[in-house]
């Protein structure tokens, strides 16, 4: 029988082939609104055939995707422990709300007095994410939280243009986001790497030796992706400022900080955070996300257009101002995960200062439980997330790759891999607030489990996941001869 | 709160593990320099009626009201969106996943991504496609860089200004610090872009175009490719109505090197204009040199066919300043959800609601003209085209507004030599009774 014959091929897990496997010309699953105008003319620039596109009936293209989705994990499926992702829950009510008709149905550019209502859900939320970081000034655009690096880097560029400066470097520690040092070339910066020290954060020494009057600035990940405070963050931006260059503060683990630290008290002039990691929007299989940038007042002439400004008539949008980048988005970013956002703040309130507590107390606790058999590179007191190594099972030649498949076995997504650079087989694992005591019990079960298992039986270990709808996949195979579509 | 579920006593247990007196306690690495003066000042927290009473009064401000016709498209199209996909992408096995690192518990997300590659290189004409982009404006940006990186040496790239403004505000912002030329070029009386502003260029690494464009027209597509291969430079088809090609001959099958655009039509709410789809596809020879995501095919240990991330040696994360692109999240859900939609309506569907959505403008189009307005522009129109309202009834647009009917976007701030002219859309979900009220109104 070929592999697809019958559906119930692995047990309850439903077998689908292709869309294109399944259509038949002639099937439709769109109900298209009666004609009541007449035909026109075909124009000579029309296609003479339909387009090659796959017909199903309805109940197929339901079926597919049903099944699809039950190849998914997410976070409504079990413990999702992905570190520097924020993998906390994602509430019903702010998906419900943020499909309410009027806003998921209001067209971008209807007149402003009819916009009132999505104008001050952005203004409010920027009042907010200001008051929520210690900063003044806020954009909601960037799309997420690359551009919203970005738009911190093009703001850097500006800022120096005004001074009558170019400057072509960046300061960028190795402890940053991966994504950090393309984000500052894509503004024709240069990024340059320092070394953390040996307790895992950046020295200030390390930054005075690098920084000069060529260099824009410095961006710093904090808590950076060993899950550590940068402690020596005021002295460096001291550093930074002395020499007329700027700090940003790659804000995507916010999840630690919230009424705790003040961003702008800490000398950080540009933040930009992930509305779908700490302000719990769903990350939607790979976004859409959202990253709003938060800045120093002596930096909001310069942020992207348009601003939202509040008057005696109600909210209106400013579309010009000399200093600003200009614009990021066709619109103004991804309003349909800020209503989210928006709704996550105002459901919590105050009380986000106690989820920051609890995702950072989960996560120590989760390294306490595991730091005798498991390596733990950086043994202190950590914040949103903690990291491990595979060093002591790599002596029975099971990597971080294996363990990571056979959490999957165990029914847990695994930890992020191989991320941080910095140290060697790198488990990020970051549990967020939102898990109970009990299952993280039962994770912390599950990885001293394998960590038995890779003395006993570490070729077992090799062969995971066994359990999932598909084995172990073949990246090589995929990225030597890619087949990028059917 | 139903959010956090530790109680006291875990609290006290857990504590106990790590060692500590008080919550406050793990913070001991945030210097005091650092922290906050005061608590939190945010209102709440509300409940969950509370919060569900706020936000639909938000939404009652938002929005031209019940019954209420508007004609604006510029960007962002009011198309109707089947019961199936809100059902589906409701699914929160897809809506609650990240980024599909793990294949194997993520094959749900990478197979319907894989298929939405498939579903965009089939109807935009070109062989493969990334696995999206944030919208259509950053789309385009990025494909000029990409083309730049094709050219190696070349350092100009012109963009014709019939390409909707915010795209091209959103290029002048990123092109700014990177030391590029970028030309524009203007538009003709028929509303194309005109071919004569283009001259001869060595330095030309591509000529960026919308069709249909800003004003709705059909651009010449065939002929710009034919002209800029001669010259080594590449055609980017840019769009922000994906649905034309439902109608109109693919931009792939005409020629153009990159095509790439807004997808928002193709069943994702217009939502205040995000989040939209950024669509991205090219010739192969291209490949590696596209910004994003890919999703690629492979086999797993029992050589079944399976889904991965794939061709990442592009991206940030291992090429860290020399990537193609700093994108990693991209708009995944908005792209499975735009699969669904082309999945339900198929090539036969599409064709159909395709030609349903110019007849009704050419309807429109026709009853206006009648009604004594201009339509400046002669060139083929999809769903969307450019009137002048009679010189001598400039109160049209206020007196349309003044009953509701949301007249289309007015040109005059973004050109100036257009200041009285509009731009009107009309889709599926404008009935006849809709265009006829708006007629009506126009020759009152």
């Amino acid at each position: 029988m070929k592999e697809f014959d019958t559906p119930g091929a692995s047990g309850l897990i439903m077998e689908e082939p292709l869309l294109f496997a399944k259509a038949k010309t002639g099937r439709s699953g769109f109900s298209l609104p009666s004609r009541d105008v007449p035909r026109a003319e075909l124009p000579p620039e029309a296609e003479t055939r339909r387009p090659d596109l796959p017909d199903l009936s309805e109940l197929e293209v339901v079926r597919h995707y049903t099944r699809l989705s039950q190849w998914n994990f997410g976070v409504d499926s079990g413990v999702y422990p992905l570190g520097s992702c924020t993998m906390k829950y994602n509430p019903k009510i702010n998906e419900k709300l943020a499909a309410l008709p009027g806003l998921a149905g209001a067209h971008p550019l209807l007149p402003e007095a009819m916009s009132q209502g999505a104008l001050r859900l952005m203004f409010e939320l920027q009042e907010l994410l200001a008051e929520i970081t210690g900063l003044d000034g806020v954009t909601l655009q960037p799309a997420a939280g690359a551009q919203g690096e970005y738009a911190g880097m093009r703001i850097f560029y500006a800022y120096h243009q005004k001074q009558g400066q170019t400057r072509r470097k960046v300061l960028i520690p190795d402890t940053a986001h991966g994504t950090n040092p393309a984000s500052a070339a894509l503004c024709g910066f240069q990024a340059i790497p320092i070394p953390s020290n040996a307790q895992g954060i950046l020295a200030a020494e390390s930054v005075a030796e690098l920084m000069d009057t060529d260099t824009a600035g410095i961006m710093v990940t904090n808590p950076n992706t060993l899950g550590l405070f940068e402690e020596n963050i005021g002295d460096i931006a001291q550093i930074v400022h002395d020499q007329g260059g700027l700090v940003y503060c790659d804000g995507a683990n916010f999840n630690a900080l919230m009424g705790i630290a003040d961003m702008g008290r800490a000398g950080i002039d540009v933040l930009h955070l992930n509305l779908h990691k700490t302000f719990s929007a769903p990350h939607g299989g790979g976004g859409p996300g959202s990253g709003p940038v938060c800045v120093h007042k002596e930096l909001q002439p310069f942020l992207p257009l348009p601003w939202i400004v509040k008057n005696e008539q109600g909210y209106t949008l400013v579309h010009e101002a000399p200093d600003s980048i200009g614009r990021l988005h066709a619109f103004y970013g991804n309003f349909g995960v800020m209503i989210k956002a928006y709704c996550y703040i105002l459901s919590m309130g105050p009380l986000l200062k106690q989820a920051s507590q609890c995702a950072v107390l989960n996560a120590n606790y989760i390294k306490e439980a595991l730091k005798e058999a498991f390596h733990l590179p950086y043994d202190r007191l950590c914040m949103h997330e903690c990291v491990f190594t595979d060093q002591y099972q790599q002596e029975a030649g099971v990597s971080t790759l294996d363990i990571a498949k056979r959490l999957i076995d165990l029914g847990f997504h695994p930890p992020t891999i191989y991320f941080p650079l910095v140290v060697q087989g790198a488990m990020m694992i970051e549990p967020t607030e939102s898990e109970t005591k009990e299952d993280i019990d039962s994770l912390i079960r599950a990885f001293l489990q394998i960590a038995r298992e890779a003395c006993e039986a570490p070729d077992e270990l090799h062969k995971a996941p066994l359990k999932t709808k598909r084995k172990r996949l073949d990246e090589t195979l995929a990225a030597r001869s890619p087949c990028l579509t059917g | 709160m139903r959010y956090l579920p530790h109680t006291q006593g875990d609290l006290q247990e857990m504590l106990q593990a790590v060692r500590a007196q008080s919550l406050e306690d793990l913070f001991s690495s945030v210097p005091d320099a650092c922290r906050r003066e005061q608590d939190l000042r945010l209102p709440g927290p509300l409940s969950e009626w509370e919060l569900d009473t706020h936000l639909k009064q938000l939404a009652e401000t938002t929005g031209p009201g019940q019954g209420r016709a508007s004609f604006l498209g510029a960007g962002s199209y009011d198309h109707y969106i089947p019961a199936t996909i809100q059902a589906l992408a409701s699914r929160s096995e897809f809506y609650t996943a990240y980024t599909p690192y793990q294949p194997e518990i993520s094959q749900g997300t990478l197979q319907a991504v894989f298929e939405y590659q498939s579903l965009c290189s089939r109807l935009l004409g070109l062989e493969v496609s990334n696995a999206s982009m944030y919208d259509g404006a950053t789309a385009l940006t990025e494909a000029l860089f990409m083309a730049l990186r094709i050219a190696k040496k070349k350092k100009t790239v012109a963009v014709s200004k019939a390409i909707h403004p915010h795209y091209r505000q959103v290029i002048r912002t990123y092109f700014e610090p990177m030391g590029f030329t970028v030309l524009e070029l203007d538009y003709t009386a028929e509303g194309q872009t005109d071919t004569a502003t283009l001259q001869a260029n060595e330095d030309l690494a591509a000529v960026a175009l919308q069709s249909p464009n800003f004003f709705g027209c059909i651009e010449d597509l065939s002929s710009w490719a034919e002209r800029l291969h001669a010259n080594k430079a590449l055609l980017i088809t840019a769009f922000s109505e994906p649905l034309a090609y439902g109608l109109f001959k693919s931009p792939g099958s005409l020629g153009a090197d990159i095509a790439c655009g807004e997808g928002q039509s193709l069943g994702i709410s217009q939502s205040f204009g995000g989040p939209g789809l950024g669509l991205f596809t090219t010739r192969k020879d291209y490949m590696r040199n596209m910004p994003g995501r890919l999703v690629g095919q492979t086999r797993d240990r029992d050589g079944k066919t399976g889904y991965v991330l794939t061709l990442a040696t592009r991206e940030q994360h291992i090429r860290r300043e020399k990537a193609t692109s700093n994108i990693c999240s991209n708009q995944g859900l908005c792209a499975t959800i735009a699969g669904m939609y082309l999945a339900s309506l198929g090539g036969t569907g599409l064709r159909d609601l395709a030609v349903l959505n110019r007849d009704k403008a050419e309807y429109l189009k026709q009853q206006l003209r009648e009604a004594g307005c201009q339509i400046p522009f002669s060139a083929t129109t999809f769903n969307e085209f450019v009137v002048r309202f009679p010189a001598a009834k400039q109160d049209i647009p206020e007196r349309l507004l003044a009953r509701g009917i949301i007249p289309g976007l007015h040109l005059g701030p973004y050109y100036p030599e257009l200041e009285d002219h509009y731009l009107l859309n009309a889709t599926e979900t404008k009935s006849k009774d809709d265009l006829d009220a708006l007629v009506k109104e126009v020759a009152a």
